[in-house]
C-alpha cells in the first residue's frame, strides 16, 4: 500500500470522507482553544499593550499563506511529474484558501501596525513579499478560470506555479535589497521567533496548529468539490453523445 | 533560426505597430506623468528614473500579445511544432524579435525622454546601461506569458495579471540602478544583480515557455 | 469577563472581527460549492440510472 494509491480519485474520496470530519472539528477545537486562550486569557505586553493579541491570527496566518503556496508546488511537481488528477485538483483546491490567508495576514498585519507603527502600510520587505505572493495567487486562480480544457489548465497553471516560485524567491530578495536602498538598517518587522514569551507562545501554538488542521480540512473539502464537479461534467459530456 | 527571425521581425515592421506604438505609448507615458505630479522639475528630476522605468515595461507589456498570437491564429505555430527547430529555439526567437522590435528602441529612446523628466546628466548612462541590461528579461519573461496565454481569447488583461507580478524583481534592479546613478552614487551592485536575472531568464525560461506551448498546441 | 484592551481595543477588535468573518467566508464558500456539487453530482447520477 503506497501513498500513490490515493491518486486514485475513487480512494481519496473514501479516504477524505472518512478523514474529514476528524480534521474539521479538530481544527474547530484547537482554534476555539487557541483564540479563547490567546484573548481573554494572556497578559498585555508591555511594550506593545493589548495589540499582542493580534499575533494569534497574524502569525499562523502568514505561515499558512507561504505553506500554501508549498503545497501547491508540490501538488504541480505531482502532477507535471506523475500525472495524478487529484494532485492538479488539490493544487486547484487550495489557492483560494491560500488567498484568504494572504488576505488575513495583510489585514491583521495593517490594523497592527497602525498603532505600533503609526501607519497602516509600510513598504517594507516582508509586507511588500506578501502583496506580490497575493498577486500570484490572484494570477494563478485566474489562469484556472480562463482555460476550458481540464487538463491543459492543469498544465498551464502548474508551470506558472513552478515559475511564479521561482520568481517569487527572486522577487523576495528583490524587495530586501530594495528596502535598504532607501532606508538604511530601517527594519520594522518583528522578529516573533525571539520576542515571544512562553505566556503567548502556547495559545500561539494552539492556532498554529487549528489553521493548519482548517487547511487541511478546506483542501479536502475543496478537492472533493472538484472532483464531484468534473465527474458531473464528464457524465453530462457522455449524456450529449449518447 | 535565422530565417524565422527574419520573418518575425519583417512582420513586426510591415504590420506597423512593432516599433511605432511601443515607442508612441513610452512618449505618451512620459509626457503624462508631469500632468500627474506637476511640472516641478526637482521632483521630476528625482522620480524620473523610476518612471522611464515603469513606462519602458509598460510599453513593453503593451506588446506582448502580437508576439504568438498572429501565428497561432494563422496557424504558424502547428507548423513551428513541426519543424525540426526544437520548441525552445523557435521561443527564444521569438522573444529575440520582440526585444528588437519593442526592447532596443525604448533603450535608445530612452536619453531622449529623460531629457523631459530633467534626468540628472550623471545618470543618462545608468539610465540606458540598466534597461540594456533588463529589457532582455522583460521581454523573455513576456515571451512566457504570451506563450500561457495564447490560447485564450481576449487574454490581454490576464497575461498583465499573470506577467507584471514575474516582472518584479527585474524593475526593482533596473529602477534601483537607474536611481542610484541618477543620485551619483555607485549603482554596480543592482546592475549585476539585474544582469544576473536577464542571463538566468535567457537560459532557462524558455524551456518553461516551450513547455507551455507545447500544451497549448496539443 | 471582557478583557481590559485599553487604548488598542479598536485595533485588537478590528483585526479578530475582520479575520473571523474572512476564516468564515472560505468555509461557507467551501462547503457551499461543495453542497452545489454533490448535489449536481447526485442528480446527474439519478437520471443516468433512472
Amino acid at each position: 500500500m503506497s501513498l500513490w494509491e490515493y491518486a486514485n480519485p475513487v480512494k481519496f474520496m473514501a479516504l477524505s470522507g472518512r478523514i474529514l470530519p476528524w480534521t474539521a472539528w479538530l481544527s474547530g477545537i484547537s482554534l476555539v482553544i487557541g483564540l479563547v486562550w490567546g484573548f481573554f486569557y494572556t497578559p498585555d505586553d508591555f511594550r506593545q499593550g493589548s495589540t499582542v493579541k493580534i499575533i494569534y491570527l497574524h502569525v499562523p496566518s502568514a505561515l499558512m499563506a507561504i505553506n500554501v503556496w508549498m503545497m501547491m508546488l508540490v501538488t504541480s511537481l505531482v502532477w507535471i511529474i506523475r500525472r495524478h488528477h487529484v494532485s492538479a485538483l488539490a493544487a486547484k483546491a487550495a489557492a483560494p484558501i491560500g488567498v484568504a490567508m494572504t488576505l488575513i495576514a495583510l489585514v491583521t498585519g495593517a490594523i497592527w501596525g497602525q498603532p505600533m507603527w503609526g501607519t497602516w502600510w509600510a513598504w517594507d520587505p516582508r509586507l511588500t513579499s506578501f502583496l506580490i505572493l497575493f498577486l500570484f495567487y490572484l494570477g494563478y486562480i485566474a489562469l484556472w478560470a480562463a482555460i476550458e480544457d481540464n487538463d491543459t489548465a492543469a498544465d498551464l497553471t502548474s508551470i506558472l506555479c513552478l515559475v511564479g516560485s521561482v520568481f517569487a524567491i527572486l522577487s523576495r530578495y528583490a524587495v530586501n535589497f530594495w528596502n535598504q536602498g532607501l532606508h538604511q538598517g530601517a527594519s520594522l518587522s518583528l522578529d516573533t521567533e525571539k520576542n515571544v514569551a512562553d505566556v503567548f507562545y502556547q495559545p500561539l501554538l494552539f492556532c498554529i496548529a487549528g489553521f493548519v488542521l482548517l487547511f487541511v480540512a478546506l483542501v479536502l473539502l475543496r478537492t472533493r468539490t472538484e472532483i464531484r464537479a468534473r465527474r458531473t461534467s464528464a457524465l453530462f459530456a457522455r449524456e450529449r453523445m449518447g | 533560426m535565422k530565417a524565422l527571425l527574419i520573418r518575425d521581425l519583417r512582420l513586426a515592421i510591415r504590420a506597423g505597430g512593432g516599433f511605432g506604438l511601443g515607442l508612441a505609448f513610452f512618449l505618451i507615458v512620459t509626457v503624462l506623468v508631469p500632468f500627474g505630479v506637476g511640472p516641478q522639475s526637482a521632483l521630476l528630476s528625482e522620480i524620473a528614473p523610476g518612471i522611464l522605468w515603469l513606462g519602458a515595461l509598460l510599453a513593453c507589456l503593451l506588446s506582448l500579445d502580437r508576439i504568438l498570437a498572429l501565428d497561432w491564429e494563422d496557424g504558424t505555430l502547428d507548423l513551428l511544432a513541426c519543424a525540426p527547430l526544437p520548441m525552445e529555439a523557435a521561443v527564444s526567437i521569438k522573444a529575440l524579435a520582440h526585444w528588437l522590435t519593442t526592447g532596443l528602441p525604448l533603450v535608445i529612446a530612452a536619453p531622449l525622454f529623460a531629457l523631459l523628466l530633467n534626468l540628472p546628466s550623471a545618470g543618462y548612462v545608468p539610465l540606458v546601461l540598466s534597461l540594456l541590461l533588463g529589457t532582455p528579461a522583460l521581454s523573455v519573461i513576456g515571451t512566457f506569458g504570451a506563450a500561457l496565454t495564447v490560447g485564450i481569447k481576449r487574454g490581454g488583461l490576464l497575461l498583465s495579471l499573470l506577467v507584471l507580478p514575474l516582472y518584479v524583481p527585474t524593475l526593482i534592479y533596473g529602477a534601483e540602478a537607474a536611481r542610484r546613478g541618477a543620485q551619483g552614487v555607485e549603482a554596480s551592485t543592482p546592475l549585476f544583480m539585474l544582469a544576473g536575472i536577464t542571463f538566468g531568464v535567457i537560459a532557462l525560461l524558455p524551456f518553461a515557455s516551450a513547455a507551455v506551448l507545447r500544451v497549448n498546441i496539443r | 469577563m471582557m478583557p481590559d484592551l485599553g487604548k488598542y481595543a479598536d485595533a485588537v477588535l478590528g483585526a479578530y472581527a475582520a479575520s473571523i468573518v474572512l476564516l468564515i467566508g472560505i468555509v461557507v464558500l467551501s462547503v457551499w460549492q461543495s453542497r452545489r456539487a454533490k448535489a449536481a453530482l447526485e442528480e446527474m447520477e439519478k437520471r443516468r440510472n433512472g
